[in-house]
């Protein structure tokens, strides 16, 4: 019979103590989890990366679903136990949901503390914890402008960043004098809110919050010395509380977490915990490398391996903002026993103290500069006898003749640990790197689990792979190039297929040498399109290496149907095609009719099957809502019927997308005409936008409206519709010879500058020869729609699905 | 409902298209044959590992991989292995070529 294990709490240390058992002994329990949270377990560290918008929540989950049914693991998410029966051997969930167990790890980390001051329950208020508080703050952010951090410690200041980046004005409150005062001295910190105010955060200093004001929601915060500062949204992030509750109510030893010995285990038979909630000697730690050794002790222990005691960890901390390189152990103070090194250049901006006490590093402060972190912090957990190092030496890497950190990584012993987080020593990745023949950091990370929290270790692991692959590492994997199977950047593949007249993507993959020789879905699609744009008079497009869109000429949903969505110029059509296209929903019994963003009518849930036949029965063109291509031009009526409008904006739009259909570009392009600056088509955010005015047209350009929102900007005002014409070619031709693929207009507007687009498109000679290449490419072009109903090889090929039927 | 593998023919070989898929359904269930550019026939069901689903039969292919085409991950088609840092398995089924007929077994 298998040992029944229960775990409350399905986060970061306890999912990773399972870990380790499975892989101590993958069959020796029976293991169910409780969770409080409804999702499976995330990265938690990820929640800043998350809110500073470079990553999703999606990205930050470890062990999606499948891993807990893979390992025959029994998850109740979203369901939190509250009571352990230490007598019966069972947990009982808020539900009533009652399980036996023979072992039970509390694993329950920690939550926001709340300051216990008058209007803390006011809607508005949140913890800075998890992946609610998270889209909390996402919405919020888009309904209101002014936020208030209180706490200016490591996750305050992750928060704040995030709030700026959703665009919120942001004030942060904190009761001391200086920023991380735990983590860094005076001059660190003062250095660091330098970099912040520059960043556009706002510090209230020596401050303490009082109440927080409002009615049901916060409108802002009094201090103690009588100020207030207005807030819509109030961040705390005054610390964290183990959650320690349910171990109290049922006898377990509580201190300020619940007490364990060096194995893990409460003073209760049976039942362990670890993780944040857990007291150590004392100690209840607060970033996941301690709570990792923690987990590695507790999964042999349950496994009845003989494993070494847990005898504590000293941590190093980093703050997770762009702009501030940190980097934070040990002792920060100086006393009677201590000396220290310091290091100021202030005209670079980097400080670095290095706090020694009886001959060893007792702390490290580094700021600007955190490229020796991972080797003085080293010195500092090895306790390292310093005494004959110059100070010279100790601050900067050893090794003759600037060997570097390279030198540095060849003097580390095999078995000393890279990545604390993930506790994953210099011999496994060099391992690693050997027998998977792996060439990035985010390779090593994907095999041996390095890199994967926090990040810090990543240029440690950089030098590892420089140290192993020697040569071969500097030349590829450093530069990144357009995609993992080769080095070169965008700008280099489109010089070689120039100067070598390269033909095709095979041969361009074949003669740049592309480390995977069918190569990927980043650089096929990419590939193709380059070489269209090079040979702009008659390239023979590579269907196969378009990805399922384009090469299906219709939009691929999650259930594998797709949708059609037929041109419909300008937005404008008649009685008779409403009827055929009303007509065709019937026949294919389509699931959904509806209007699309750009002034389409749209068919979704359509099998692949039936995509030709109804192309067929609607015979009109497709309308590439699905392509990186010209997707659609929104009008409004305009002077034929508005009594605002000044110029024929239907007539424009029409002309412009028959015009410009079809092009391959970068990345999709629409463009909106509006007949006066009421601007009904929306013109100001679209890649290419026209508004009439009295006696002609205003041209805007860069425009978006979607993720990144971004205002276009004026390009020049013309008088006639020829013009305007001869424009869009010249601005279409020079963005799609400039751009790298899958680069819309609003960045590359941006990283060209608008003054050198503006120039280049008043060059006169310049628009001719742009536009010469532009109307060569669009004689390329065929309908797709009815190339594939006249085909019957593309038919076949593309859209046929066969059934064979066995008894 | 079968309880034992039979195997069956699916298509002629000469009617796979080379690198892309075709899909078969075979009593309901959709199965991929992916013709890679060696000139093996591979076969996988038409389900993305991903947690999300979707489908397969119109992944970009290259060599022995193909790009699920909503989720964009890299799954071999030797044993159905999504690549890291990714992770998942997607079924295959053996194929074998008699002459000018591709036969799997299910
Ligand atoms: C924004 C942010 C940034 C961070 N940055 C870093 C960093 O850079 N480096 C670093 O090392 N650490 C960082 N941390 C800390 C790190 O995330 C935590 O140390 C780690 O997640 C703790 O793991 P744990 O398993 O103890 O607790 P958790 O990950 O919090 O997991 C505990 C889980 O138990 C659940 N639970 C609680 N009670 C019950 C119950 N009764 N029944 C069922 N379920 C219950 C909770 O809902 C929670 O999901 C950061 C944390 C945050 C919030
Ligand atoms: S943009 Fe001006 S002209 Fe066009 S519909 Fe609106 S108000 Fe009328
Ligand atoms: S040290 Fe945090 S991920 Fe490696």
């Amino acid at each position: 019979m298998k040992k029944k294990l229960v775990m409350i709490g399905n986060g970061m240390a306890g999912v990773r103590t399972i870990e380790e058992l499975l892989k101590l002994q993958p069959d020796g329990f029976e293991i169910t989890i409780f969770g409080n949270e409804p999702h499976p377990n995330y990265n938690r560290i990820m929640l800043s990366t998350v809110l500073q918008g470079d990553k999703s929540i999606e990205d930050i989950i470890m062990n999606d679903w499948d891993w807990y049914k893979s390992n025959d693991i029994q998850l109740f998410a979203g369901e939190e136990v509250v009571e352990i029966d230490k007598e019966k051997k069972q947990v009982i969930s808020e539900q009533g949901r009652k399980v036996d167990y023979d072992e039970l790890i509390i694993a329950t980390g920690s939550s926001s503390f709340i300051l216990p001051v008058p209007g803390s329950d006011k809607k508005g208020v949140v913890g800075f914890r998890d992946i609610h508080d998270c889209e909390m703050m996402i919405k919020d952010s888009r309904q209101y402008k002014k936020a208030a951090v209180i706490g200016g410690g490591l996750l305050g200041l992750e928060a704040a960043r995030g709030l700026l980046n959703l665009g919120m004005e942001v004030d942060v409150v904190h009761l001391m004098p200086h920023l991380m005062e735990r983590q860094l001295d005076g001059t660190a910190s003062g250095m660091l809110k330098k970099e912040l105010e520059n960043q556009g955060m706002n510090f209230l200093l020596e401050k303490q919050t009082a109440e927080i004001l409002g009615d049901e929601r916060v409108t802002g915060l009094r201090f103690t010395d009588g100020t207030e500062i207005r807030a819509d949204l109030v961040v705390m992030a005054v610390g964290i509380r183990p959650n320690v509750q349910l171990a109290k109510d049922s006898g377990i030893y509580v201190n300020r977490g619940i007490v364990v010995n060096d194995y893990m285990e409460t003073d209760v038979q049976n039942i362990y915990a670890v993780g944040e909630c857990a007291e150590h000697r004392e100690i209840v730690y607060g970033l996941v490398a301690p709570l990792y050794e923690q987990g590695k002790v507790l999964a042999a222990n349950l496994a009845g391996i003989p494993t070494n005691p847990y005898e504590g960890t000293i941590c190093g901390t980093q703050l997770k903002v762009s702009g501030c390189d940190l980097f934070s152990a040990g002792e920060i103070g100086d006393d009677e026993g201590t000396k220290s090194i310091k290091v100021h250049n202030e005209f670079d901006g980097i400080y670095k103290k290095i706090v020694i006490r009886d001959n060893r590093i007792a702390g490290i402060v580094l700021y600007g500069d955190t490229k020796d972190s991972n080797r003085l912090f080293r010195m500092l957990t090895k306790r390292e006898d310093i005494s004959g190092m110059t100070s010279v030496s100790i601050l900067e890497a050893s090794g003759c003749c600037g060997g570097g950190e390279a030198g540095d990584v060849a003097a580390m012993a095999d078995d000393e640990l890279v990545c604390g987080c993930n506790g994953v020593t210099k011999g496994t990745i060099v391992e690693a790197i050997r027998t998977n023949e792996l060439t990035t950091v985010d390779e090593v990370g994907g095999c041996t689990n390095a890199g994967r929290s926090c990040g810090r270790c990543k240029s440690l692991i950089s030098d590892i792979l420089a140290y192993t692959l020697g040569d071969q590492y500097d030349t590829t994997a450093k530069k990144a190039g357009i995609c993992g199977c080769t080095t070169l950047s965008k700008d280099e593949v489109v010089a070689e297929i120039r100067e070598k007249g390269l033909t095709n993507v095979r041969e361009v993959m074949n003669v740049l040498g592309w480390s995977q020789e069918e190569g990927c879905s980043k650089c096929r699609p990419a590939i193709n399109y380059y070489l269209g744009m090079v040979h702009y008079d008659g390239y023979k497009d590579e269907r196969d290496s378009r990805l399922v869109n384009e090469k299906m000429h219709a939009n691929i949903q999650k259930d594998g149907t797709y949708s059609v969505v037929p041109r419909m110029y300008g937005g404008v059509t008649t009685a008779a095609d409403l009827k055929k296209i009303a007509e065709v929903a019937e026949k294919y019994d389509v699931p959904l009719v509806k209007l699309t963003g750009g002034q389409r009518i749209g068919l979704f849930g359509v099998n692949k099957e039936d995509l030709p036949a109804m192309w067929e029965d609607l015979g009109m063109p497709s309308g590439y809502a699905y392509g990186k291509t010209l997707r659609t031009v929104k009008t409004c009526v305009g002077e034929k019927f508005c009594r605002f409008g000044t110029q024929d904006s239907m007539g424009l739009g029409i002309e412009l997308e028959k015009k410009f259909e079809r092009l391959d570009t970068p990345h999709k392009v629409k463009m909106g005409v509006s007949a006066c600056p009421r601007n009904c088509a929306e013109s100001g955010i679209k890649d290419i936008g026209f508004v009439g005015v009295d006696g002609g047209w205003e041209i805007y350009i860069g425009g978006n409206g979607g993720t990144d929102l971004r205002a276009a900007d004026l390009l020049d005002t013309v008088k006639t519709k020829e013009e305007a014409l001869e424009i869009t070619g010249a601005y279409l031709q020079y963005y799609r010879e400039t751009a790298a693929y899958l680069e819309r207009t609003a960045p590359w507007l941006e990283r060209m500058g608008l003054d050198h687009v503006k120039e280049v498109l008043a060059d006169e000679n310049m628009r001719k020869q742009l536009n010469e290449r532009l109307d060569k490419t669009l004689e390329r072009y065929n309908e797709p729609w009815n190339e594939a109903i006249s085909d019957r090889a593309i038919k076949e090929k593309y859209y046929q699905v066969r059934s064979v039927s066995v008894e | 409902m079968q309880t034992t593998k039979v195997r069956i023919k699916v298509a002629d070989y000469d009617s796979l298209p080379e690198r892309a898929g075709q899909a078969v359904t075979i009593n309901g269930q959709t199965i991929v044959l992916f013709r890679i550019s060696t000139g093996d026939v591979k076969a996988v069901e038409n389900r993305s590992p991903h947690r999300k689903g979707g489908t397969l039969a119109d992944a970009l292919v290259s060599g022995n991989f193909i790009y699920c085409p909503v989720y964009d991950l890299k799954i071999s088609l030797e044993d159905g292995k999504v690549q890291a840092p990714d992770t998942g398995e997607v079924k295959t089924y053996q194929v074998e070529v008699f002459g000018n007929e591709v036969h799997i077994t299910i």
